[in-house]
């Protein structure tokens, strides 16, 4: 279970958001929502630890995950604004890498994922040559073999095609049915099931609280 | 354990055998600069076997500027330095890897070519040894450095020059001890001791550079 209490990003002496506090339990779906500028990418930055909260405490399993960070990332999975995909490097190459680094645990042939990921016949290409759908897919790829139960995914739909949006958005879901937590943002409406599907509508502060 | 530090070794030496030029400019441009220095002072052998243990430890310190960039700053770029802080395994070890393939691929190429440049800059056998001994010790020093260097500059836009002045400043203490170290060696004095102290600088950088090396990541990615 992932917990906020009392969150507070603050950039540049602007405070993005204060006090945000939200749970995510096992088998939910969270989409953060907001406009452009709101703090979304700040605030999964502030979720994966890669910078650190103005004020509030971000828990894993009841646990800071400051203080253990290696077992909150062997549970985690964080796909980014930037991909984390080498160029120079082929498809084949960089799902290798990323399998053997974060999941060595998970046997699996990685053909299998190409081919769900329709890369099949791009395996030999480095990177930098495919499309910019095309390279998205192979840092989604990672979702296929994952055996984190916490997903971050900012933005994973941009420049992915709709039939494309629709495999992954049919892999939320079977995430979400084993149990998996998955956070996303994205400005396309999704057509998720209701049950385990939440929104977190990020909020401007007030005037008076806009700047520390 | 061993497992990650192989694989990011690996992708880092598969990643520059496919940019060729990333590995080749920093090595030309040492032994163009070294070079040079006969060119423009004369070929008394006297004088270039004199002033020889500068010149290369001094151009070994420029190319390896040169090539510090690549070794953080494309991780950066395309979010592989991110992903490569959120593994499941501890920063410090991940970085002494891409540190040692740096070295790999910046240290070990000069240490290949300096007994072309020996005889270019006509030096005694025992000059070379010398020569040879503190570029093996030293190299890895500087790559240790440089990456911390790397480290704190990384989200600058323009951070190029000042890690130029985070860095040679550091490497003072390598260059006085190692050409301290040649000098002996070329009057036929004994100079094991000041390999030894070359080598303690060495497992002093390597015990204590990571974790400085990894802290810094944390602090420039944020």
């Amino acid at each position: 279970m992932l917990e906020c209490k009392n969150l507070t990003c603050v950039r540049e002496e602007r405070v993005l958001f204060n006090n945000l506090n939200f749970a995510l339990s096992p088998g939910e779906i969270l989409h953060v929502e907001g406009p452009n500028g709101i703090g979304k990418t700040s605030l999964f930055r502030l979720l994966v630890g890669l910078s650190s909260p103005y004020a509030g405490d971000i828990y894993w399993q009841q646990q800071n995950i400051m203080s253990d960070r290696e077992s909150y990332y062997q549970n985690m999975l964080y796909l980014g604004h930037k991909s984390g995909v080498k160029p120079e490097l082929t498809a084949l190459e960089n799902l290798q890498f990323f399998h053997r680094l974060y999941n060595p645990t998970v046997e699996l042939d990685l053909w299998d994922i190409l081919t769900l990921v329709g890369l099949v016949g791009y395996e030999n290409v480095p990177t930098a040559q495919l499309s910019a759908g095309q390279q998205r897919r192979v840092a989604l790829a990672r979702m296929w073999f994952s055996d984190c139960p916490l997903w971050i995914l900012d933005e994973p739909f941009t420049a992915i095609d709709k039939s494309g949006v629709k495999v992954i958005e049919n892999l939320l879901i079977k995430h979400a049915h084993k149990g998996g937590m998955i956070i996303l943002t994205t400005h396309q409406d999704l057509s998720l099931p209701a049950e385990f599907y939440k929104k977190l509508m990020l909020q401007k502060p007030t005037i008076g609280e806009q700047y520390v | 354990m061993f497992d990650a530090f192989g694989q990011i070794v690996r992708k880092d030496l598969l990643g520059a055998f496919r940019q060729q030029s990333d590995i080749l400019n920093p090595i030309w441009f040492f032994v163009i600069v070294v070079t040079l220095f006969p060119l423009g002072i004369g070929t008394d052998p006297a004088l270039l076997a004199r002033i020889a243990p500068g010149i290369i430890w001094v151009a070994a310190l420029l190319a390896a500027l040169l090539s510090f960039e690549r070794l953080f700053k494309d991780d950066y770029i395309d979010g592989s330095l991110e992903q490569m802080m959120l593994a499941p395994h501890s920063l410090t070890w991940l970085v002494c890897a891409k540190v040692f393939t740096h070295w790999l691929l910046t240290g070990l190429p000069i240490l290949l070519v300096s007994p072309l440049l020996a005889i270019f800059l006509s030096l005694e056998e025992n000059t070379f040894w010398a020569l040879f001994l503190t570029l093996l010790i030293g190299t890895p020093i500087l790559s240790l450095l440089g990456a911390i260097g790397v480290a704190l500059t990384i989200g600058l836009r323009k951070g190029g020059v000042l890690l130029s002045l985070i860095m040679l400043p550091l490497s003072i203490p390598i260059l006085i001890f190692s050409t301290m170290a040649i000098d002996a060696a070329s009057f036929g004095q004994p100079y094991l001791g000041l390999l030894a102290l070359l080598g303690a600088m060495l497992v002093g950088a390597i015990t204590l550079a990571p974790f400085a090396i990894a802290a810094s990541l944390r602090v420039s990615v944020s």
